[in-house]
């Protein structure tokens, strides 16, 4: 598997595209997700989500996936687990201190980032320690419920802009400036059928 | 309990560190005042003796403005870095409390940080920590909670929000000094620069370099940094060390994790009647070529086992006469 770990690097951009559009589709089935409990579709996706990524990034499903501010090679192939650049032990060639058989996992992550559109200022921020408690839990449905929940909060957060600015409006017509969530389009579908 | 804690804070006198610093630390006050730095590594005994630290503090301390204790460098067991800490401020050094994150969970190293600042220490090295394999006992769980920056991080909160890294109150937070390492020497060369920058984000306020033996090489790292403007933002200690021989030295650079010695130094220590004499002479040399760059702020003195060389390396270097004439940078 380490030759397809090494290609991921190589594609590096290719896979920060198709990692952003897997996003949009998990953020869009956010309702879907909600309707039958992200706790049920909890399981099932984190398999599928071990298996893609394991065959393509040796994933250890850490549960808190930072490939794309790591040029798409895992930091927990690292021997030391380092989340924010290599160590001072690196050998001539880039090759790992700990295994000298293998590159350094972060000498390939900045060439990998390198070739990303963001990945080499993603690079630079500094990460946290891993929270080991969410080894084993799919980080893909962890990033797409956050984001779904933010684009829930920013559409309460403007619907309530826009009733406060308009008070008046919004006690004679409350349909001019309504508070209430509004059904997500999947609901919709739902009830036209 | 609390009704104590609140005497207890009322009755020391709890001095805050001077105006622009972060911490009571000698080695911050005289790297903020633009003077040359000099730091010493101590080789920590394998003993329960309080006297062979002492004796090993002697030579480093009539010349060091700290004394760094390492924390079982090259994964191999000595006397704890927080131990030696302890029986250094107790005497009056004012040492650098190493850390490496490899034998410890953040559970241990927060607690040992608090420890460490009650103790009297003011300056801390966040380490990653060499990997178990080169060490005394390869078969040692490796921890690597943290990572260095994360480490960096961690203290930095707890000094400045005066909180752990769970949300819980420190009622007293520690004052302290924040250093981190790096390695410019090694690869990869490209991104050594970005990975100080990082460093200095996450909260690194001074670095302490490995040994640095390839001037050249070390000269265009120093280049990139003073490019991007982080030598105006952290202290830069430049690490060197007297080498025993040309046997040694290429030993340190086959068995000891990111040590890159150039073939020419090797050549030298070769040719030489006297290695210990020329090994002494060019780590004066190399601590010469080092202050003349723009951006170092200091040097670190690695003697491992030549500690009674640390005095005259330093001495006949130059670099603290000019202090002594009151010559600031």
């Amino acid at each position: 598997m380490y030759r397809i770990r090494m290609f991921a690097v190589r594609h590096a951009r290719k896979f920060e595209r198709i990692y952003t559009w897997i996003e949009r589709v998990m953020v869009l089935l956010d309702p879907v997700f909600a309707r039958i409990g992200y706790n049920r579709v909890e399981r099932p996706i984190a398999l599928v989500e071990k298996g893609v990524k394991t065959l393509l990034f040796d994933c250890k499903m850490c549960g808190q996936c930072v490939l794309s501010s790591t040029g798409m090679s895992c930091p927990m192939n690292c021997p030391k687990q380092l989340r924010n650049g290599p160590c001072g032990g690196v050998r001539d060639g880039g090759f790992c201190e700990v295994k000298p058989e293998m590159k350094c996992v972060w000498v390939l992550a900045w060439d990998g980032a390198s070739r990303m559109k963001d990945g080499a200022e993603k690079i630079r921020e500094v990460m946290p320690p891993v929270e080991h408690s969410l080894q084993g839990s799919s980080s893909w449905l962890r990033v797409s419920r956050e984001k779904a929940e933010a684009i829930r909060e920013s559409r309460e957060a403007s619907r309530k802009t826009l009733a406060k600015a308009f008070p008046e409006a919004r006690a004679n017509e409350p349909a001019a400036a309504p508070l209430s969530v509004e059904p997500s389009k999947a609901t919709q579908a739902e009830a036209e059928k | 309990m609390t009704n104590t804690n609140s005497q207890n804070t009322d009755l020391l006198a709890y001095t805050k560190p001077p105006e622009g610093h972060v911490s009571h630390s000698r080695l911050e006050r005289v790297l903020r005042s633009g003077r040359f730095a000099v730091t010493a590594e101590l080789n920590p005994p394998d003993s329960a003796d309080a006297e062979d630290v002492y004796q090993a503090a002697q030579p480093l301390g009539e010349v060091a403005d700290a004394i760094n204790a390492t924390d079982a460098s090259g994964a191999n067991c000595h006397m704890s870095s927080i131990g030696i800490c302890a029986l250094l401020t107790r005497s009056g050094y004012s040492p650098v409390y190493q850390i490496s994150c490899r034998d410890r969970n953040r559970i241990a190293i927060q607690g040992d940080v608090l420890g460490a600042a009650a103790l009297g220490v003011s300056n801390v090295l966040c380490l990653t920590g060499d990997g178990v394999g080169v060490g005394d006992q390869p078969g040692a769980k490796p921890v690597f909670d943290f990572d260095s920056l994360s480490l960096l991080r961690t203290i930095r909160t707890m000094r400045d929000e005066g909180v752990f890294l769970s949300g819980r109150k420190i009622t007293r937070p520690p004052q302290l000094f924040l250093g981190a390492a790096e390695n410019p020497c090694i690869e990869p060369h490209e991104w050594r620069p970005d990975r100080l920058i990082k460093k200095i984000d996450a909260g690194a306020e001074f670095i302490q370099t490995n040994y640095i033996y390839d001037i050249p090489l070390f000269e265009a790292f120093m280049a990139r940094v003073r490019d991007a403007g982080a030598d105006k933002r952290v202290f830069i200690i430049a690490g060197v060390g007297p080498l025993a021989s040309a046997k040694a030295a290429r030993w340190m650079r086959s068995n000891v994790p990111g040590i890159h010695i150039p073939d020419h130094i090797i050549a030298r220590m070769e040719a030489t009647e006297n290695p210990s004499v020329t090994g002494k002479q060019i780590c004066i040399e190399l601590i010469q070529q080092l202050r003349k760059i723009k951006g170092v702020a200091g040097v670190h003195i690695m003697a491992y086992r030549r500690e009674q060389l640390v005095s005259s390396i330093v001495l006949d270097s130059g670099v603290l006469a000019e202090r002594r004439k009151g010559k600031a940078r």
